[in-house]
């Protein structure tokens, strides 16, 4: 009986998340007469917040060890733009070099992250606030400020994400392939493990012996590589490269992670909960205009919801603490 | 007119498992030095912490004068002119001395600050008490005797009527002892009534007329200073039936398992040498602040050290970080469990496992079930009390959380255990547990290390007990043959 209501309230957060979705998306069905759950709306949903799942999962990985990425955008603009600079010039490359080559220059961003925040030892939100710049300044060194356009692209790389297999959109595919292997990685890996011991709490980690700079260094890592394929990604859905693709992207992954569970401070998360805080933004972004939402009005709408999430999330968890209080042996 | 400038009676302060404070009384006089001693967690720093409204007791009475208060936070309590001086200073390092002094009560000149009056009385109070501190100096680059002379200014700038001074002497030197003691006589003369708690036996035959001691959250007497004898002071603070509560086994010792030869690190301690044996408990006693988990920080690879040599079974070794340590076989149960034992949010197989994670993994990733399992009979083994093995660490009580910790620890393979407080915060049920699993690892060949802070303890549940003071390793002696009271001296660095 106390293992069923364990269940319940280990897994809240992602409850609350669900319906919330889910209340939103039957009061708009109603609101609209049915055009959300249409078939093609809700694939438009998930192909939309595809590339947001994808980063939020990156991003929890730092989130989780007490961290913090800023410059998630300007990596994503830096290897998009890169990638689509080599396109541009090497009209015949293997498209599978330029994903390996996106990766590559992610995790060199993450890694200067992670070098500059464990090495270094700087807040992270200095550090990355500091990279940030660094890495869109890059982005303009070599384009010049100019964009990469989908002319100067092969038709061959444009059609990755308009391809379906199975009879959905290969970015969807994508971001299920990343959350699935965030959900290996954090539940049967070691290395997973240590971001949740190293964010709750360092020191505790450092005399368990967990080497808690190399877990932030791969945290940073990882955030990066992801961040670069869906950089990648971004230039092949949009059909351009700008030299400012993605900037500011950062707010919307960050309140993705946070609306889905993960503490700010680090130690908790769940990919089920981050999941779901990427398509309650995701599901946000689809509905607005679809009930004729001013636009100025759905960056405020946006903003509201996600507090309301973390506030109810923060209620149940001090609820469900209470009640694990009372039944304690006292 | 009161008898008593301050009394407390009949005072209980309960946390969640353990009863703090057990029906205390105290009565100071006014303008009397009046001092509060007893070994650690006797309850002094609680008690403290009542009367400066940081902590509501459950039952009791405060009277003030005469009359029944009540202190509901520490402004109240500041408020009828009650200040506190800790060991630790509360100031704040970036600002100014004279900031500091005048931090909850401005000089104003209408409605601005009016710094030049503050500065000019930051002077006055500093001179008058035989002080050259400049008030503008940024108090962070002060020394701690120096900073101490800072509170005490903005305590009597804040018209303190009862003044408590919690440790004053830990940190200082000879010279600023004497410095203490004469500002302290002063503040007495001008008709401050003073509450200090200090280990040192010489700090209350220098200042103190009347002396309370606590043992064990209980109230035991108040002595006159005058004609008390030392050993009847020591024996107040330390006696108590210990009979059946340390379960001490005789258990057959090996070889040498751990050495440690000149071991120092610069500033915190200074030529360690010991060696524990297989089925050997070494005890490490001494006062807070002696060195003891500084030392074996180092020892374990937390920290490093600057010279000396540590050998594990005849090997030379020197462990750069805790991994380092475990894989070599030396475990450390650390002091603060809640900070560094566990992972609070998480649930108990998933922290008894984060050593030995490697046990668990293969290439399937890990495998959840042999840790349940595995946490599940540690638990059976130490009656560690969880509804299940899914229950999270901060559900549990101090006691089965430092099992929790226990059952990390025992999952590696391990030669040496150093255990740092382990009963600290855990209720008289559960410390005998503990102790009965220390007897068990014991009688496997573990070779232990007990630091600990209890005397009784520390005496009780030892075969041999070294004993730290001030850095450095005096003296090493057989349980069996010590008593407490000689503990306490030489830890109190009586015996030179």
């Amino acid at each position: 009986m106390n293992g069923k209501r364990n269940l319940f309230s280990r897994n809240i957060r992602e409850i609350v998340l669900a319906l919330m979705i889910v209340i939103i998306a039957v009061a708009v069905q109603f609101r609209t007469g049915g055009l959300f759950f249409t078939g093609s709306n809700i694939f438009d949903l998930l192909r939309e917040a595809s590339i947001l799942i994808m980063v939020s999962m990156g991003l929890m990985m730092v989130i989780l060890t007490g961290n913090i990425d800023l410059s998630i955008g300007s990596t994503m603009g830096l290897c998009g733009m890169l990638c689509a600079l080599t396109l541009k010039n090497n009209q015949d490359i293997p498209l599978i070099l330029l994903f390996l080559m996106a990766a590559v220059i992610g995790a060199l961003c993450g890694f200067l992250n992670g070098f500059i925040v464990a090495r270094l030892h700087v807040y992270a939100l200095i550090a990355t606030l500091a990279t940030k710049y660094i890495f869109r300044g890059i982005i303009y060194l070599f384009s010049g400020g100019a964009w990469v356009a989908q002319a100067e692209m092969t038709p061959e790389f444009i059609s990755i994400t308009t391809t379906s297999f199975l009879g959905i959109n290969s970015l969807i595919w994508f971001a299920i392939g990343i959350t699935g292997m965030s959900f290996v990685y954090l539940n049967y890996t070691r290395s997973g493990r240590h971001l949740f011991a190293v964010g709750n709490s360092q020191s505790a980690a450092e005399v368990t012996g967990i080497k808690v700079r190399l877990t932030q260094i791969r945290s940073f890592v990882i955030c990066g590589v992801i961040a670069g394929l869906a950089g990648l990604l971004w230039v092949c859905k949009y059909g351009n490269a700008q030299s400012e693709s993605c900037d500011g992207y950062e707010i919307s992954v960050i309140a993705s992670v946070v609306a889905g569970g993960c503490s700010i401070a680090g130690g908790e998360g769940s990919v089920a909960g981050v999941l779901l805080g990427a398509l309650l933004m995701g599901t946000l972004n689809n509905i607005l205009p679809l009930i004729r939402v001013s636009t100025y009005w759905q960056q405020a709408i946006k903003g509201f919801i996600i507090l309301i999430s973390i506030v109810i999330n923060a209620y149940m968890q001090k609820r469900v603490k209470k009640q694990e209080l009372k039944r304690r042996e006292l | 007119m009161a008898e008593y400038i301050l009394e407390l009676k009949d005072i209980v302060k309960r946390f969640p498992g353990v009863t703090a404070l057990n029906h205390v009384q105290f009565q100071l006089k006014k303008g009397e030095i009046h001092a509060l001693m007893g070994e650690n967690g006797a309850g002094k720093s609680t008690f403290i912490k009542i009367i400066t409204g940081v902590h509501i007791p459950e039952e009791g009475h405060i009277f003030l004068n005469g009359e029944e208060v009540f202190f509901s936070n520490p402004l109240d309590a500041s408020a009828k002119s009650i200040a506190a001086i800790y060991q630790h200073s509360t100031a704040y390092p970036h600002l100014t001395v004279a900031e500091n002094i005048f931090i909850s009560h401005y000089e104003k000149k209408g409605m601005f600050l009016n710094w030049p009056a503050m500065y000019e009385k930051a002077e006055e109070l500093l001179r008058d008490l035989g002080s050259e501190i400049d008030p503008r100096e940024e108090i962070g680059s002060l020394t701690v005797a120096e900073q101490q002379v800072v509170e005490i200014a903005k305590a009597i700038s804040a018209n303190a009527e009862i003044l408590i001074m919690d440790e004053p002497t830990a940190a200082l030197s000879e010279r600023e002892c004497e410095q203490l003691y004469r500002i302290t006589n002063q503040l007495k003369e001008k008709g401050t009534s003073i509450i200090f708690i200090s280990h040192r036996i010489e700090d209350m035959y220098r200042l103190a007329s009347r002396v309370t001691v606590f043992r064990d959250s209980r109230y035991i007497a108040t002595y006159d200073v005058e004609g008390l004898k030392k050993d009847k002071l020591i024996s107040a603070m330390v006696g108590r039936e210990i009979a059946d509560l340390y379960p001490k086994r005789e258990i057959e010792q090996g070889d040498v398992v751990l050495k440690v030869e000149g071991l120092s690190r610069q500033g915190v301690f200074k030529d360690i040498s010991f060696e524990v044996h297989q089925g050997e408990v070494l005890g490490f006693a001494g006062l807070v602040g002696a060195g003891r988990t500084e030392l074996f920080e180092s020892i374990y690879g937390i920290e490093s050290f600057d010279s000396g040599k540590i050998c594990l079974n005849g090997r030379e070794v020197r462990f750069r970080h805790p991994e380092e340590a475990i894989e070599a076989g030396v475990g450390y149960l650390p002091e603060d469990r809640q900070r560094h034992g566990l992972v609070l949010s998480w649930e108990i197989f998933k922290n008894v496992t984060l050593s030995t994670l490697g046990k668990y993994t293969s290439l399937k990733g890990i495998d959840s079930r042999k840790e349940k399992e595995a946490a599940r009979k540690s638990s059976e083994d130490l009656s560690t009390k969880i509804q299940s093995v899914y229950d999270t660490a901060d559900s549990l009580s101090g006691g089965n959380q430092q099992k929790v910790v226990v059952s990390k620890l025992l999952d590696a393979d391990l030669k040496v255990l150093i255990l740092d407080e382990p009963t600290k915060g855990v209720d008289v049920g559960a410390k005998a547990q503990i102790y009965e699993i220390i007897m068990d690892l014991a009688e496997k060949g573990y070779a232990i290390v007990l630091i600990s802070s209890e005397m009784p303890e520390v005496v009780s549940m030892s075969d041999r007990i070294a004993i730290m003071a001030n850095g450095r390793l005096p003296k090493i002696v057989d349980a069996k043959s010590t008593t407490q009271e000689e503990i306490l001296e030489i830890a109190l660095n009586l015996n030179k």
